[in-house]
Protein backbone atom coordinates (compact mmCIF):
# COMPACT_ATOMS: atom_id res chain seq x y z
CA UNK A 1 0.00 0.00 0.00
CA UNK A 2 1.54 3.54 -0.86
CA UNK A 3 2.68 6.01 1.79
CA UNK A 4 -0.62 8.30 0.77
CA UNK A 5 -2.89 6.36 2.08
CA UNK A 6 -1.62 5.40 5.19
CA UNK A 7 -3.75 6.19 8.27
CA UNK A 8 -2.00 9.15 9.17
CA UNK A 9 -1.74 10.20 5.33
CA UNK A 10 -5.44 9.86 4.88
CA UNK A 11 -6.45 11.85 8.28
CA UNK A 12 -4.95 15.40 6.34
CA UNK A 13 -6.57 14.41 3.43
CA UNK A 14 -10.34 14.49 5.10
CA UNK A 15 -9.72 18.13 5.87
CA UNK A 16 -9.08 18.76 2.19
CA UNK A 17 -12.07 16.82 0.89
CA UNK A 18 -14.04 19.15 3.29
CA UNK A 19 -12.20 22.40 1.56
CA UNK A 20 -12.90 20.93 -1.57
CA UNK A 21 -16.50 20.27 -1.29
CA UNK A 22 -16.81 23.62 0.19
CA UNK A 23 -15.72 25.04 -3.16
CA UNK A 24 -18.19 22.75 -5.21
CA UNK A 25 -21.04 24.19 -3.08
CA UNK A 26 -19.54 27.93 -4.16
CA UNK A 27 -18.53 26.34 -7.53
CA UNK A 28 -22.55 25.54 -8.08
CA UNK A 29 -23.70 28.97 -6.45
CA UNK A 30 -21.43 30.85 -9.01
CA UNK A 31 -23.39 28.74 -11.79
CA UNK A 32 -26.49 30.10 -10.89
CA UNK A 33 -25.76 33.07 -10.57
CA UNK A 34 -23.87 33.75 -13.36
CA UNK A 35 -27.29 33.17 -15.08
CA UNK A 36 -28.32 36.15 -14.07
CA UNK A 37 -25.40 38.46 -16.01
CA UNK A 38 -26.49 39.42 -19.38
CA UNK A 39 -23.26 38.88 -21.18
CA UNK A 40 -22.84 40.60 -25.07
CA UNK A 41 -22.96 36.88 -26.58
CA UNK A 42 -24.36 33.86 -25.86
CA UNK A 43 -21.26 32.05 -26.54
CA UNK A 44 -19.37 33.94 -23.87
CA UNK A 45 -21.82 32.38 -21.51
CA UNK A 46 -21.39 28.94 -22.53
CA UNK A 47 -17.75 29.37 -22.52
CA UNK A 48 -17.68 30.45 -19.33
CA UNK A 49 -20.71 27.95 -17.87
CA UNK A 50 -18.45 25.42 -18.90
CA UNK A 51 -15.40 26.72 -17.65
CA UNK A 52 -17.08 26.91 -14.20
CA UNK A 53 -18.16 23.57 -14.60
CA UNK A 54 -14.74 22.13 -15.50
CA UNK A 55 -13.02 23.86 -12.59
CA UNK A 56 -15.68 22.01 -10.34
CA UNK A 57 -15.48 18.35 -12.41
CA UNK A 58 -11.22 18.82 -11.99
CA UNK A 59 -11.61 19.65 -8.32
CA UNK A 60 -14.15 15.92 -8.13
CA UNK A 61 -11.54 14.05 -10.17
CA UNK A 62 -8.23 15.32 -8.75
CA UNK A 63 -9.13 15.13 -5.09
CA UNK A 64 -12.26 12.77 -4.44
CA UNK A 65 -10.64 10.41 -7.01
CA UNK A 66 -7.22 11.11 -5.95
CA UNK A 67 -5.92 11.56 -9.56
CA UNK A 68 -3.63 14.18 -8.39
CA UNK A 69 -1.25 11.34 -7.52
CA UNK A 70 -2.57 8.14 -9.24
CA UNK A 71 0.06 6.01 -11.26
CA UNK A 72 1.16 5.92 -14.79
CA UNK A 73 -1.50 3.30 -16.17
CA UNK A 74 -4.35 5.43 -14.72
CA UNK A 75 -3.03 8.79 -16.50
CA UNK A 76 -2.72 6.76 -19.70
CA UNK A 77 -5.89 5.19 -19.86
CA UNK A 78 -7.46 8.92 -19.39
CA UNK A 79 -5.28 10.65 -21.74
CA UNK A 80 -6.58 8.16 -24.54
CA UNK A 81 -10.18 8.73 -23.79
CA UNK A 82 -9.32 12.58 -23.75
CA UNK A 83 -8.52 12.13 -27.43
CA UNK A 84 -11.16 10.49 -28.87
CA UNK A 85 -13.63 12.48 -26.60
CA UNK A 86 -11.84 15.33 -28.22
CA UNK A 87 -12.01 13.32 -31.66
CA UNK A 88 -15.59 12.86 -31.12
CA UNK A 89 -16.42 16.74 -29.86
CA UNK A 90 -14.19 17.94 -33.27
CA UNK A 91 -16.44 15.40 -35.55
CA UNK A 92 -19.68 16.93 -34.46
CA UNK A 93 -18.59 20.30 -35.08
CA UNK A 94 -17.25 19.35 -38.16
CA UNK A 95 -20.62 17.15 -39.28
CA UNK A 96 -22.19 20.95 -38.48
CA UNK A 97 -20.31 23.06 -41.00
CA UNK A 98 -20.06 20.19 -43.57
CA UNK A 99 -23.02 20.18 -46.06
CA UNK A 100 -23.72 18.13 -49.29
CA UNK A 101 -22.11 19.57 -52.47
CA UNK A 102 -24.29 21.90 -53.97
CA UNK A 103 -26.60 22.72 -50.90
CA UNK A 104 -23.97 25.45 -49.96
CA UNK A 105 -26.40 28.17 -49.74
CA UNK A 106 -28.46 26.90 -47.18
CA UNK A 107 -25.47 27.51 -45.40
CA UNK A 108 -25.47 31.66 -46.25
CA UNK A 109 -29.09 31.49 -45.01
CA UNK A 110 -29.27 34.38 -42.26
CA UNK A 111 -30.23 32.22 -39.19
CA UNK A 112 -30.86 33.62 -35.69
CA UNK A 113 -29.23 31.84 -33.49
CA UNK A 114 -32.28 30.18 -31.55
CA UNK A 115 -30.97 31.00 -28.24
CA UNK A 116 -30.16 34.27 -28.56
CA UNK A 117 -33.08 36.54 -27.24
CA UNK A 118 -32.86 40.00 -25.70
CA UNK A 119 -28.81 40.45 -26.69
CA UNK A 120 -27.65 36.95 -25.55
CA UNK A 121 -29.42 37.32 -21.78
CA UNK A 122 -30.52 34.07 -20.76
CA UNK B 1 -8.05 -20.25 -6.29
CA UNK B 2 -7.74 -16.83 -5.26
CA UNK B 3 -8.60 -13.69 -7.40
CA UNK B 4 -5.16 -12.34 -7.81
CA UNK B 5 -4.19 -8.68 -7.10
CA UNK B 6 -7.11 -7.73 -5.48
CA UNK B 7 -5.28 -6.23 -2.52
CA UNK B 8 -1.59 -6.64 -3.95
CA UNK B 9 -0.52 -4.64 -6.23
CA UNK B 10 0.14 -6.20 -10.22
CA UNK B 11 4.13 -5.51 -10.84
CA UNK B 12 3.28 -3.26 -14.29
CA UNK B 13 0.30 -1.37 -13.65
CA UNK B 14 1.29 -0.68 -9.65
CA UNK B 15 -2.08 -1.25 -8.86
CA UNK B 16 -4.92 -3.81 -7.79
CA UNK B 17 -6.86 -5.09 -11.15
CA UNK B 18 -10.33 -3.53 -9.85
CA UNK B 19 -9.15 -0.25 -10.03
CA UNK B 20 -7.53 -0.12 -13.40
CA UNK B 21 -10.58 -2.28 -14.66
CA UNK B 22 -13.21 0.75 -13.44
CA UNK B 23 -10.88 3.16 -15.03
CA UNK B 24 -11.71 1.31 -18.21
CA UNK B 25 -15.15 1.19 -17.34
CA UNK B 26 -15.29 4.91 -16.47
CA UNK B 27 -13.58 5.82 -20.13
CA UNK B 28 -16.11 4.12 -21.71
CA UNK B 29 -19.21 6.18 -19.72
CA UNK B 30 -16.79 9.58 -20.74
CA UNK B 31 -17.27 7.89 -24.46
CA UNK B 32 -21.31 7.10 -24.01
CA UNK B 33 -21.97 10.35 -22.02
CA UNK B 34 -19.78 12.30 -24.30
CA UNK B 35 -21.68 10.67 -27.70
CA UNK B 36 -24.95 12.17 -26.17
CA UNK B 37 -23.45 15.31 -25.06
CA UNK B 38 -22.09 15.94 -28.98
CA UNK B 39 -25.36 14.83 -29.91
CA UNK B 40 -27.25 17.38 -28.02
CA UNK B 41 -24.79 20.08 -29.03
CA UNK B 42 -25.63 19.49 -32.27
CA UNK B 43 -29.40 19.18 -32.18
CA UNK B 44 -28.89 22.58 -29.73
CA UNK B 45 -27.21 24.59 -32.97
CA UNK B 46 -28.83 23.56 -35.61
CA UNK B 47 -32.43 24.09 -34.07
CA UNK B 48 -34.61 26.29 -36.12
CA UNK B 49 -35.63 29.38 -34.11
CA UNK B 50 -38.49 29.00 -31.79
CA UNK B 51 -38.38 25.26 -31.48
CA UNK B 52 -36.12 24.54 -28.53
CA UNK B 53 -37.93 25.46 -25.52
CA UNK B 54 -35.95 27.71 -22.36
CA UNK B 55 -36.82 27.93 -19.12
CA UNK B 56 -38.98 25.08 -18.92
CA UNK B 57 -36.63 23.34 -16.11
CA UNK B 58 -36.92 23.93 -12.69
CA UNK B 59 -33.49 25.79 -11.85
CA UNK B 60 -33.91 25.50 -7.75
CA UNK B 61 -34.80 22.05 -7.69
CA UNK B 62 -31.76 21.28 -10.38
CA UNK B 63 -29.71 23.64 -8.14
CA UNK B 64 -30.92 21.34 -5.15
CA UNK B 65 -30.12 17.91 -6.56
CA UNK B 66 -26.64 19.16 -7.25
CA UNK B 67 -26.08 19.90 -4.05
CA UNK B 68 -27.48 16.33 -2.84
CA UNK B 69 -24.67 14.83 -5.60
CA UNK B 70 -21.93 16.73 -4.92
CA UNK B 71 -22.94 15.84 -0.74
CA UNK B 72 -22.93 12.46 -1.09
CA UNK B 73 -19.53 12.53 -3.58
CA UNK B 74 -18.13 14.51 -0.21
CA UNK B 75 -19.60 11.64 2.26
CA UNK B 76 -18.86 8.69 -0.16
CA UNK B 77 -15.11 9.67 -0.18
CA UNK B 78 -15.21 10.52 3.59
CA UNK B 79 -16.50 6.92 4.33
CA UNK B 80 -13.51 5.38 2.10
CA UNK B 81 -11.07 7.44 4.51
CA UNK B 82 -13.15 6.10 7.17
CA UNK B 83 -12.36 2.30 6.29
CA UNK B 84 -8.38 3.13 5.95
CA UNK B 85 -8.15 4.29 9.48
CA UNK B 86 -10.29 0.96 10.58
CA UNK B 87 -13.54 3.01 11.47
CA UNK B 88 -16.07 1.02 10.05
CA UNK B 89 -18.95 2.20 12.21
CA UNK B 90 -17.93 5.99 10.91
CA UNK B 91 -17.49 4.84 7.18
CA UNK B 92 -21.52 3.18 7.94
CA UNK B 93 -22.89 6.49 8.74
CA UNK B 94 -21.18 8.54 6.05
CA UNK B 95 -22.39 5.23 3.45
CA UNK B 96 -25.77 5.23 4.54
CA UNK B 97 -25.73 9.17 4.10
CA UNK B 98 -24.65 8.49 0.42
CA UNK B 99 -27.56 6.08 -0.10
CA UNK B 100 -29.96 8.35 1.31
CA UNK B 101 -29.03 11.53 -0.69
CA UNK B 102 -29.02 8.48 -3.76
CA UNK B 103 -32.83 8.04 -3.00
CA UNK B 104 -33.26 11.75 -2.86
CA UNK B 105 -32.04 12.83 -6.22
CA UNK B 106 -33.99 10.23 -7.95
CA UNK B 107 -37.21 10.99 -6.02
CA UNK B 108 -36.37 14.92 -6.77
CA UNK B 109 -36.11 13.62 -10.28
CA UNK B 110 -39.02 11.77 -10.58
CA UNK B 111 -41.23 15.19 -9.04
CA UNK B 112 -39.50 17.21 -12.36
CA UNK B 113 -40.36 14.17 -14.47
CA UNK B 114 -43.89 13.85 -12.94
CA UNK B 115 -44.09 17.61 -13.51
CA UNK B 116 -43.32 17.32 -17.56
CA UNK B 117 -45.83 15.08 -17.91
CA UNK B 118 -49.07 16.73 -16.73
CA UNK B 119 -47.59 20.18 -18.66
CA UNK B 120 -49.05 20.01 -21.95
CA UNK B 121 -48.45 22.46 -24.94
CA UNK B 122 -51.26 23.45 -27.43
CA UNK B 123 -50.50 24.32 -31.27
CA UNK B 124 -53.84 25.61 -32.26
CA UNK B 125 -55.24 25.71 -35.66
CA UNK B 126 -55.12 29.97 -36.22
CA UNK B 127 -51.36 29.10 -35.33
CA UNK B 128 -50.59 30.30 -31.92
CA UNK B 129 -49.04 28.28 -28.90
CA UNK B 130 -49.65 27.96 -25.70
CA UNK B 131 -48.51 26.25 -22.68
CA UNK B 132 -50.45 24.58 -19.63
CA UNK B 133 -52.12 22.22 -17.70
CA UNK B 134 -55.48 20.39 -18.12
CA UNK B 135 -57.78 19.87 -15.27
CA UNK B 136 -57.29 16.72 -13.31
CA UNK B 137 -53.84 16.69 -14.28
CA UNK B 138 -53.88 13.42 -16.25
CA UNK B 139 -50.57 12.03 -17.94
CA UNK B 140 -49.71 11.69 -21.30
CA UNK B 141 -52.53 13.05 -23.16
CA UNK B 142 -51.84 14.10 -26.77
CA UNK B 143 -54.05 14.95 -29.76
CA UNK B 144 -54.80 11.16 -30.33
CA UNK B 145 -56.02 10.86 -27.03
CA UNK B 146 -58.81 13.90 -27.73
CA UNK B 147 -60.46 11.13 -30.30
CA UNK B 148 -60.35 8.14 -28.91
CA UNK B 149 -62.17 9.67 -25.53
CA UNK B 150 -64.32 11.17 -28.02
CA UNK B 151 -63.43 14.88 -25.91
CA UNK B 152 -64.98 17.96 -27.58
CA UNK B 153 -63.32 20.28 -25.50
CA UNK B 154 -60.96 19.93 -22.13
CA UNK B 155 -60.14 22.54 -19.39
CA UNK B 156 -57.10 24.01 -19.89
CA UNK B 157 -55.15 26.27 -17.63
CA UNK B 158 -52.90 28.30 -20.01
CA UNK B 159 -49.63 29.24 -18.23
CA UNK B 160 -49.29 33.49 -17.95
CA UNK B 161 -46.42 33.01 -20.89
CA UNK B 162 -45.13 30.80 -23.47
CA UNK B 163 -41.67 30.03 -23.50
CA UNK B 164 -41.17 32.11 -26.42
CA UNK B 165 -42.65 34.53 -25.22
CA UNK B 166 -39.82 37.67 -23.46
CA UNK B 167 -39.55 37.43 -20.37
CA UNK B 168 -42.53 39.08 -18.58
CA UNK B 169 -42.34 41.37 -15.08
CA UNK B 170 -41.69 38.88 -12.36
CA UNK B 171 -45.01 40.52 -10.75
CA UNK B 172 -47.14 39.99 -13.45
CA UNK B 173 -45.89 36.05 -13.65
CA UNK B 174 -46.53 35.34 -10.25
CA UNK B 175 -49.89 37.02 -9.94
CA UNK B 176 -51.42 35.81 -13.40
CA UNK B 177 -54.49 33.49 -12.51
CA UNK B 178 -54.26 30.02 -13.48
CA UNK B 179 -58.28 29.14 -14.49
CA UNK B 180 -59.52 26.52 -16.19
CA UNK B 181 -61.73 27.67 -19.00
CA UNK B 182 -62.86 25.42 -21.93
CA UNK B 183 -60.63 25.04 -25.25
CA UNK B 184 -62.85 23.18 -28.25
CA UNK B 185 -61.11 20.45 -29.46
CA UNK B 186 -61.86 21.46 -32.92
CA UNK B 187 -59.53 24.73 -32.24
CA UNK B 188 -56.56 22.29 -31.36
CA UNK B 189 -53.82 21.66 -34.03
CA UNK B 190 -51.68 19.00 -31.53
CA UNK B 191 -51.60 18.87 -27.96
CA UNK B 192 -48.94 17.24 -25.95
CA UNK B 193 -47.44 17.10 -22.71
CA UNK B 194 -43.36 17.36 -22.38
CA UNK B 195 -42.51 14.47 -23.27
CA UNK B 196 -39.85 12.78 -25.23
CA UNK B 197 -42.08 13.22 -28.51
CA UNK B 198 -42.56 16.92 -27.84
CA UNK B 199 -39.73 18.52 -29.33
CA UNK B 200 -35.91 17.29 -29.77
CA UNK B 201 -34.91 19.45 -26.70
CA UNK B 202 -37.24 16.94 -24.64
CA UNK B 203 -36.02 13.95 -26.45
CA UNK B 204 -32.47 15.29 -25.71
CA UNK B 205 -33.18 15.80 -21.78
CA UNK B 206 -35.28 12.69 -21.30
CA UNK B 207 -32.10 10.92 -22.77
CA UNK B 208 -29.33 12.41 -21.13
CA UNK B 209 -31.12 12.52 -17.26
CA UNK B 210 -32.71 9.29 -17.56
CA UNK B 211 -29.62 7.32 -18.50
CA UNK B 212 -27.75 9.25 -15.77
CA UNK B 213 -30.20 8.51 -13.06
CA UNK B 214 -29.89 4.84 -14.18
CA UNK B 215 -26.17 5.16 -13.13
CA UNK B 216 -27.36 6.96 -10.15
CA UNK B 217 -29.63 4.22 -9.30
CA UNK B 218 -26.98 1.26 -10.38
CA UNK B 219 -24.12 2.83 -8.48
CA UNK B 220 -26.55 3.14 -5.16
CA UNK B 221 -27.47 -0.41 -5.12
CA UNK B 222 -23.74 -0.95 -5.55
CA UNK B 223 -22.70 0.94 -2.75
CA UNK B 224 -26.09 -0.46 -0.88
CA UNK B 225 -24.68 -4.08 -1.06
CA UNK B 226 -21.30 -3.44 -0.44
CA UNK B 227 -22.89 -1.38 2.84
CA UNK B 228 -25.39 -4.23 3.97
CA UNK B 229 -24.89 -7.79 2.72
CA UNK B 230 -21.17 -7.23 1.07
CA UNK B 231 -20.14 -6.04 4.66
CA UNK B 232 -19.35 -9.20 5.92
CA UNK B 233 -15.73 -8.85 3.85
CA UNK B 234 -14.48 -6.04 6.21
CA UNK B 235 -14.50 -9.05 9.12
CA UNK B 236 -12.51 -11.56 6.95
CA UNK B 237 -10.39 -9.45 4.16
CA UNK B 238 -10.68 -6.11 5.82
CA UNK B 239 -8.13 -4.79 2.66
CA UNK B 240 -10.24 -6.00 -0.16
CA UNK B 241 -13.58 -4.71 1.32
CA UNK B 242 -12.17 -1.13 1.49
CA UNK B 243 -10.84 -1.59 -1.99
CA UNK B 244 -14.32 -2.45 -3.15
CA UNK B 245 -15.48 0.72 -1.71
CA UNK B 246 -12.78 2.89 -2.89
CA UNK B 247 -13.78 1.64 -6.55
CA UNK B 248 -17.39 1.94 -6.13
CA UNK B 249 -16.68 5.41 -4.73
CA UNK B 250 -14.62 6.15 -8.05
CA UNK B 251 -17.99 5.35 -10.02
CA UNK B 252 -20.31 7.34 -7.75
CA UNK B 253 -17.71 10.56 -8.10
CA UNK B 254 -18.04 10.12 -12.26
CA UNK B 255 -21.91 10.07 -11.95
CA UNK B 256 -21.48 13.42 -9.66
CA UNK B 257 -19.13 14.27 -12.46
CA UNK B 258 -21.99 13.99 -15.36
CA UNK B 259 -24.07 15.91 -13.17
CA UNK B 260 -21.77 18.26 -12.89
CA UNK B 261 -21.97 19.23 -16.45
CA UNK B 262 -25.48 17.98 -17.00
CA UNK B 263 -26.58 20.82 -14.72
CA UNK B 264 -26.17 23.77 -16.60
CA UNK B 265 -25.83 22.02 -19.87
CA UNK B 266 -29.65 21.73 -19.48
CA UNK B 267 -31.13 23.88 -16.76
CA UNK B 268 -29.17 27.05 -17.25
CA UNK B 269 -28.13 27.61 -20.77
Amino acid sequence: MSDAHSPEAIKKHVRTYLVIFGALLAGTIVTVWLRSIHFGDFWITVAIALTVATIKASLVAGFFMHLISERKAIYATLATTVFFFAAMMYLTVWARVQVPRGSEYLMRQEVPHPAVRNGGAL
Amino acid sequence: MEIPYVVKARPDTGLFNAKVGIWLFLASEVMLFGALFSAYILLRVGADPGSWPQGLLNVPIGTFNTTVLISSSVTVVLSWAALKMGRFNTYRKYQAITILCALGFLGIKSFEYRDKWTHYEIWKTDGTRVTGHIEGSPYFWNTATLTKKKLDQIMFAPDARHYNDPPAEHHVEAHAKHEFAPVKTSDIKRLSAFVPSHSTFFAIYFTLTALHGLHVLAGALVIAYIWGPGARMWKTDPERYTNRVEVSGLFWHFVDLVWIFLFPVLYLL
